[in-house]
């Protein structure tokens, strides 16, 4: 195949009508006679409901129909795909009857002809509540005496699940020293700049529901939605316009996609809603929320042994799509790029009055990596060596590859050494080091933080996979020779119109803007798993090249068939078929292609046309890496950080376009430097969101953030055979205890050996209130 | 209340409830759906838009304050078919990936220019500070500004 797109930062085809305001998200699209629907919510983070009364906002202009609880009997739960053995699944209405469980439930909705109309409609609802005691502490949540969020349970916990490699006591009896850390990742907000949204229309006459939605997996969506209202799933269309952004907050089914649907179904009406930021805030699953107990075991040289984790998980008052599943992740990932033959994870997932935890960028994989870096870094402080050091004695070489790790996961590829000297180089290290120790003397506090880390990306093979890992694709070579991808995946942001065309125009040897990509609408798109997990590219690039593949093989016979010469003598090459010794007699792609529509010379069994739909089932999972190095100077009269350098050396395969790598490891750092300095959503001790806007929310702004220093190596995976693993969370796991190992680093002086992120300025400004040494 | 304003040279005329947020009247009067909502509560810059030559986040803003003006929003930076420099620069430097704060960072990005058409790197960033981006992590945006600039000059 020619490299003439593979590997070239081209620019996105997606774009022109992105920075002319002419792409369309939910919000933007009209429908005669739409209407609005806005929810009354739980101000509550526990209660009992005593009663609601609508007349009053069923009586104001405008108003169409007030929907409560009971209204909305027939329609299923709120679907969960997690099976966990011993699962407790509570039943998740898509509106609260009896009992709300979170600040942000809805309860009522109502439906006016306009936006403004709906709102005055729910400010006229009451209900009454019966305050109860809320669970807002995962701990408490695990305590025997604590109240229970679900009554029909015997306590909060949903479920407990262990993960065991290798013999861990052993491990910690053979240590020179056991090293023990609390460590928090604190609950985040998603919170991409497009809020959630839905437009349902139901027609009667074709007994079609159509649903725009903000989502990454319109086709799990249309097969949950449909068996919440109890359609068939074929009369169900999902379609996912231009999305703003996800990062696995729009990986799941709420409830308001099928109340919505159920609404226009009743109504006979099309109707929206599209959530306000602070119902983004307090109804949109949030991601981390891990309370857990590290302990590692270490010989003096920097060698880990072993590694135990014990944590709750402060899952929220419901489950959604994979909210158990998510902690269980991190332990897959628990032993890092390093060589720890033992392992042992045990987790407990509680139920609390908040809104769900669920996927969020890197989504249980920022745990573990933040873990195994900080224990890296607190084993070097433990035996004063460097960091670099206790790394490089425990990194899993070159040589060792496929490496089967004590998690159970055989790491396809890898050259953790590459990107570390790299950023070493790059980051100029050991002039850091020097620097620090002289700044020091000065009364000026610099720290470096580096880390090494390996993720799990390309989700993934189905046996492994809540609901189906694989992915489609289907190419059309169409009678004028255009070429139309429908892909499964879901992309938002990603680029993947640009890269799939990439792939396809490299492989038939066309000119990218001959190639089309539709995705996201279940009318038109073969049935497809979406957008997360890393895995729109290295899962559904290598289904569009499976696709390709069936095309140019079915091609090839047509070609010899239309050549007059045996299928042997023919090879394809730059959008030509042509002969083996004689390259003059030749048939373009076009060309073949139009005769396969017009079908008047085709071979004997030959079907006419020319396209194929292939399914793309991935053997393994595929793990990137890199080295990320940061360095901090932390003020001391204000607690402040200032970063000073940021250096990211990223490994993630081959890689298809750089542009939209880069951007996404911008991205992902960015992020994970919300997480580590600035992000928390914080709730009161009654279950209050207190963080419930952007005003009280702080996520980084233009002048928060570094600039970022940025370089590759390319380690091709051979799980698919583009060699693609994959980057769209690389950022969010690498970066974050880069971050925090930096500015720990730098509280050295002030015998600070572990700080809990969010590193906000007055938490870092009182540790450095008591100099040690 | 009776109003009459300009988007992108196009007058309108309208007679809107008082309490009509700016934004909604040029998403649903107007049909200009490029500006975008991504709070409602002027933190974001989602809705930011040119009023008589100036950027304001259009939620913040009455419809009725508005009357009698000269609105500029995303939908009328292009000329004859043509990007507007700043929006041919987001996209060469990949300065949006979802491109839903896009609109309102060119507007933002605008502005800035027309203050200062030689920012450096802090100032873009102190530029921008009224905008929200989740997915790029600005980096880009930055380089789409300072490469608009050299075309602008
Ligand atoms: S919508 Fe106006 S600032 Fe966010
Ligand atoms: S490009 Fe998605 S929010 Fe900026």
């Amino acid at each position: 195949m020619a490299q003439k797109y593979l590997g070239q930062a081209i620019k996105r085809t997606e774009d022109p009508k992105l920075v002319s305001g002419l792409g369309h998200f939910v919000d933007d699209i009209k429908l005669p006679d739409l209407h609005n629907v806005c929810f009354v919510r739980s101000i509550h983070a526990h209660a009992r409901i005593r009663g609601v009364d609508t007349s009053l906002a069923a009586a104001l202009p405008g108003v169409v129909k007030v929907f409560t609880g009971e209204d909305c009997r027939g329609i299923g739960s709120i679907p969960c795909a997690s099976s966990l053995q011993g699962l407790k699944v509570p039943h998740h209405p898509v509106l609260a009857r009896n009992k709300v469980r979170y600040v942000g439930e809805p309860i009522v909705a109502v439906v006016a002809d306009s936006l403004y109309r709906a709102r005055d409609a729910a400010e006229a609802v009451s209900v009454d509540y019966e305050p109860l005691p809320a669970v807002v502490d995962p701990e408490q949540a695990a305590a025997p005496n604590s109240t229970f969020v679900h009554e029909e349970f015997s306590d909060n916990v949903a479920y407990v699940w262990s993960l065991v490699g290798g013999d861990v006591d052993q491990a910690f009896k053979d240590a020179d020293r056991v090293i023990k850390q609390r460590m928090i990742h604190q609950r985040l907000v998603p919170a991409a700049m497009e809020p959630r949204g839905v437009i349902a229309r139901f027609l009667p006459g074709e007994k079609e529901l159509t649903l725009w939605s903000s989502t990454q997996i319109p086709h799990l969506m249309r097969t949950q939605v449909a068996i919440m209202l109890g359609l068939f799933e074929n009369r169900v269309r999902v379609i996912a316009p231009e999305v703003g952004g996800g990062f696995g907050s729009k990986l799941n089914v709420y409830g308001e996609e099928a109340l919505l649907g159920f609404i226009s179904m009743q109504l006979q009406k099309p109707v929206k809603w599209i959530e306000t930021r602070r119902e983004n805030f307090t109804a949109t699953i949030q991601g981390r929320g891990q309370v857990g107990d590290v302990e590692i075991a270490v010989k003096s040289d920097g060698r880990v042994l072993g590694i135990r984790y014990t944590v709750l998980a402060d899952l929220g008052a419901y489950l959604q799509l994979l909210t158990p599943a998510i902690p269980t992740l991190t332990g897959l990932m628990l032993t890092g790029a390093y060589r720890i033959p033992n392992v042992r994870m045990d987790v407990t997932g509680v139920f609390t009055n908040k809104v769900a935890t669920d996927a969020y960028r890197g989504a249980g994989r920022p745990e573990a990596t933040y873990i195994i870096e900080r224990a890296m870094d607190l084993a070097a402080l433990e035996f004063d060596l460097d960091p670099v050091d206790v790394r490089r004695v425990n990194l899993v070489s070159k040589r060792e590859f496929p490496y089967a790790t004590a998690t159970g996961l055989s790491y396809d590829s890898g050259n953790y050494e590459a990107p570390l000297k790299k950023a070493l180089k790059i980051s100029q290290y050991p002039r850091w080091r020097r620097h620090q120790v002289k700044e020091r003397k000065k009364g000026r506090y610099v720290g470096v933080g580096v880390s090494t880390y390996v993720e799990i990306c390309a989700l993934g093979p189905s046996p492994a996979m809540p609901a189906g890992g694989w992915e489609s694709a289907t190419v059309r070579i169409e009678p004028t020779g255009k070429i139309t991808i429908l892909t499964g995946v879901s992309p938002h942001g990603q680029g993947q119109e640009t890269s799939f065309a990439q792939i396809a125009a490299d492989m038939l040897g066309v000119a990218l803007e001959d190639v089309l990509v539709l995705h996201g609408d279940t009318g038109v798109v073969q049935y497809g798993i979406g957008t997360f997990g890393s895995r729109a590219t290295a899962v559904g690039g290598t289904a569009v090249y499976g696709a390709i593949q069936k095309i140019l093989k079915k091609g090839m016979l047509l070609a010899a068939h239309l050549l007059g010469v045996s299928r042997r003598e023919v090879q394809f090459r730059d959008g030509k078929f042509f002969l083996k010794n004689d390259p003059t007699k030749s048939i373009s792609l076009q060309d073949l292609a139009l005769a396969s529509y017009t079908a008047r010379k085709l071979p004997p069994d030959f079907e006419p046309g020319l396209a194929a739909i292939y399914f793309y089932e991935p053997t393994n999972f595929t793990f990137p890496f890199g080295t990320h190095v940061c360095v901090v100077e932390v003020a001391r009269e204000t607690g402040t950080i200032k970063i000073l350098q940021y250096v990211a050396v990223d490994d993630c395969g081959t890689i298809v376009n750089p542009l939209l790598v880069e951007g996404q490891i911008h991205g992902g750092v960015v992020q994970a430097l919300g997480q580590a300095f600035m992000e928390e959503a914080v709730y009161d001790e009654i279950g209050q969101l207190i963080t419930g806007e952007f005003t009280d929310y702080a996520i980084p702004r233009a002048g928060d953030v570094p600039w970022m220093q940025l370089d590759r190596t390319e380690t091709p995976s051979p799980v698919n055979p583009l060699g693609i693993k994959g980057v769209g969370e690389a950022g969010t796991i690498g970066a974050t205890p880069a971050l925090v190992n930096a500015v720990v680093d730098a509280l050295r002086p002030f015998g600070v050996r572990h700080v809990d992120m969010p590193l906000r300025p007055e938490k870092i400004w009182k540790l450095m209130q008591k100099e040690t040494s | 209340m009776e109003i009459t304003l300009t988007i992108n040279d196009r007058t309108f005329k309208a007679d809107v409830e008082p309490r009509l947020l700016l934004v909604h009247f040029i998403r649903e009067n107007a049909c200009l759906t490029g500006t975008h909502i991504g709070c409602e509560t002027t933190t974001c810059g989602a809705c930011t838009i040119l009023l008589d030559g100036k950027a304001v986040k259009s939620c913040t803003l009455l419809a009725v304050q508005a009357r009698g003006k000269r609105l500029t929003t995303v939908e009328g930076l292009m000329k004859n078919g043509r990007l507007h420099p700043i929006q041919e620069a987001f996209w060469e430097e990949h300065g949006l990936q979802c491109g839903y704060c896009t609109p309102g960072m060119i507007m933002a990005a605008y502005h800035l220019l027309q203050e200062n058409p030689n920012p450096s790197d802090e100032q873009i960033r102190r530029g921008l500070e009224g905008n929200l981006c989740r997915c790029t992590g600005y980096q880009n945006i930055v380089k789409a500004i300072q490469s608009a600039a050299a075309k602008l000059a």
